[in-house]
């Protein structure tokens, strides 16, 4: 956890300025703003339909498969605007990986899932794609459950460890941000509890931005908290600040479950 | 209203509860301090009994609200803060009790003058002031407190040296100074928790602690 007393020492990642998000005549996002630090975990919260999935989908352009959509304002990675400054989608979305609510694995081995996502960028050495697929299981705590059988089929596995092979799927490319959308709500909590243990260790080399309905988990695994409402953001802050206290009444409100 | 905000009720209840029993025994302490009054004393050491019990009572209370419903801002500093209020209001107790004790050991009056009733006043006020504080969500009120806090010591000092001279110049009163001596004492600690209560109160209305104001700025990486 974050010392409120010490200032920040991580650089900015994500830098959100003045967005908007429509879809077709309706806005869905309003004026959002905020930085998004390397290293560190950010949780949005916020009651259902807040926006909160639609603003992580936006950092991976994952938005552009409908014509309907428009954004305005700026979302900077390192400084370069991810839909005005050139970059190419794919490779987009291998700097800024994504993790789903519902594990959502190939209908292939565990070994070619993981494997995918390198072979797209033309990994073809089988030795170097070995490597990529155990260091990538490693990372997502998964080599020693499925070191014996990654010739077996992925949906075979139990909820868990298919959402940690998601996660390994997603660590394979080397992203360098991950953007986690309720990764947890189909889990049991001893799936849940390494999955934000595995969300711990990773911030150590990735900016992880994850969305949860959870608040709980919000304040477990998270440095900052942002709390959306209606599109807005009503507040954003340290984690320990927002749980303990927050500024707005809403944020109050929304965290004691008194909200509406 | 949800089964959560009931039992934050039955918390403040119950901490209001304990703040009643404990104003209730300090007026009895006084008292039995004044009059000599052994039957008042037998009386504030029977309700010390009932502190005890709502202590462990309200203890648990917030422990099961910690497990059960993960509290968060102003829940979980109101319940974290009870969790140091409920053993300050104990301690109020159990420091009555030890001056009921000596009431039995400090007549005939040796001090001249109101100071040991003043003190006891004074006490009373700050207790009663820091629980008006508690119940009414009352910012200055607590600030009033811990600022009080600074006259009882005072006063606390100018009785001590008016013990010790006492016992210099009569070696007879020695008995009855050394009680008094820690009577005062005991009085003074009651101050003590008046503004630890008065510190808590702060913490759950402002949400930053209010305790070691020298400290500000230097917090402990």
């Amino acid at each position: 956890m974050l010392n409120p007393q010490i200032p920040e020492t991580k650089p900015v990642k994500l830098a959100v300025r003045g967005m908007n998000f429509w879809y077709g005549e309706k806005k869905i996002l309003h004026d959002l703003s905020m930085d998004i630090h390397a290293e560190r975990a950010t949780a949005i919260i916020g009651p259902s339909g807040c926006g909160k999935s639609t603003f992580l989908k936006c950092f991976n352009r994952i938005h552009e498969v409908s014509s309907q959509v428009r954004v305005t304002g700026d979302m900077l990675m390192d400084g370069v605007d991810i839909n005005r400054g050139g970059i190419d989608q794919v490779d987009l979305r291998r700097r800024v990986g994504m993790v789903f609510q519902k594990p959502n694995p190939f209908p292939r081995s565990i070994y070619e899932n993981v494997a995918f996502g390198p072979r797209l960028f033309g990994v073809r050495d089988r030795a170097t794609l070995d490597d990529l697929v155990e260091d990538a299981l490693r990372k997502a705590a998964l080599w020693d459950e499925v070191k014996d059988r990654l010739k077996d089929s992925a949906t075979g596995m139990s909820g868990g460890q298919q959402q940690r092979l998601c996660i390994a799927r997603a660590l394979a490319v080397h992203p360098e941000v991950l953007l986690m959308d309720e990764p947890c709500s189909a889990l049991d909590p001893i799936a849940t509890s390494k999955i934000e243990e595995l969300i711990f260790e990773l911030k150590d080399s990735l900016t992880i931005v994850i969305v949860t309905h959870n608040m709980q988990q919000a304040a477990r695994v998270s440095d900052y908290t942002a709390f959306f409402w209606l599109g807005k953001m009503v507040e954003m802050d340290l984690t320990e600040r927002i749980f303990t206290t927050p500024r707005e009444r809403m944020t109050e409100d929304y965290i004691t479950g008194r909200f509406g | 209203m949800r089964s959560f905000d009931t039992e934050l009720k039955n918390l403040r209840d119950g901490i209001m509860a304990m703040a009643g029993i404990a104003e209730e025994m300090i007026e009895l302490t006084i008292q039995a301090l004044a009059e000599r009054a052994s039957a008042k004393a037998e009386q504030v050491q029977a309700l010390d009994r009932q502190l005890d019990e709502w202590e462990l009572k309200l203890d648990q209370l917030c422990i099961d609200l910690l497990a059960l419903h993960a509290p968060a801002a102003r829940d979980l500093r109101l319940i974290a803060s009870s969790l140091k209020i409920v053993p300050e209001l104990e301690r109020v107790g159990d420091h009555c009790c030890n001056i009921a004790r000596r009431t039995a050991f400090v007549h005939p009056p040796i001090l001249a003058g109101d100071s040991l009733e003043q003190l006891g006043a004074r006490t009373r006020s700050m207790i009663r002031r820091a629980v008006d504080a508690f119940v009414g969500h009352d910012a200055p009120l607590a600030h009033a407190v811990i600022q009080s806090d600074d006259e009882v010591d005072e006063l606390y000092g100018q009785i001590y040296r008016e013990l010790l001279r006492l016992m210099l110049a009569d070696p007879l009163c020695i008995e009855r100074a050394s009680h008094l001596i820690l009577v005062i004492k005991n009085w003074e600690r009651i101050a003590d928790q008046a503004t630890n209560i008065a510190e808590e109160v702060l913490y759950i209305l402002e949400g930053r602690s209010a305790k070691h104001p020298y400290l500000r700025g230097n917090a402990v990486e």
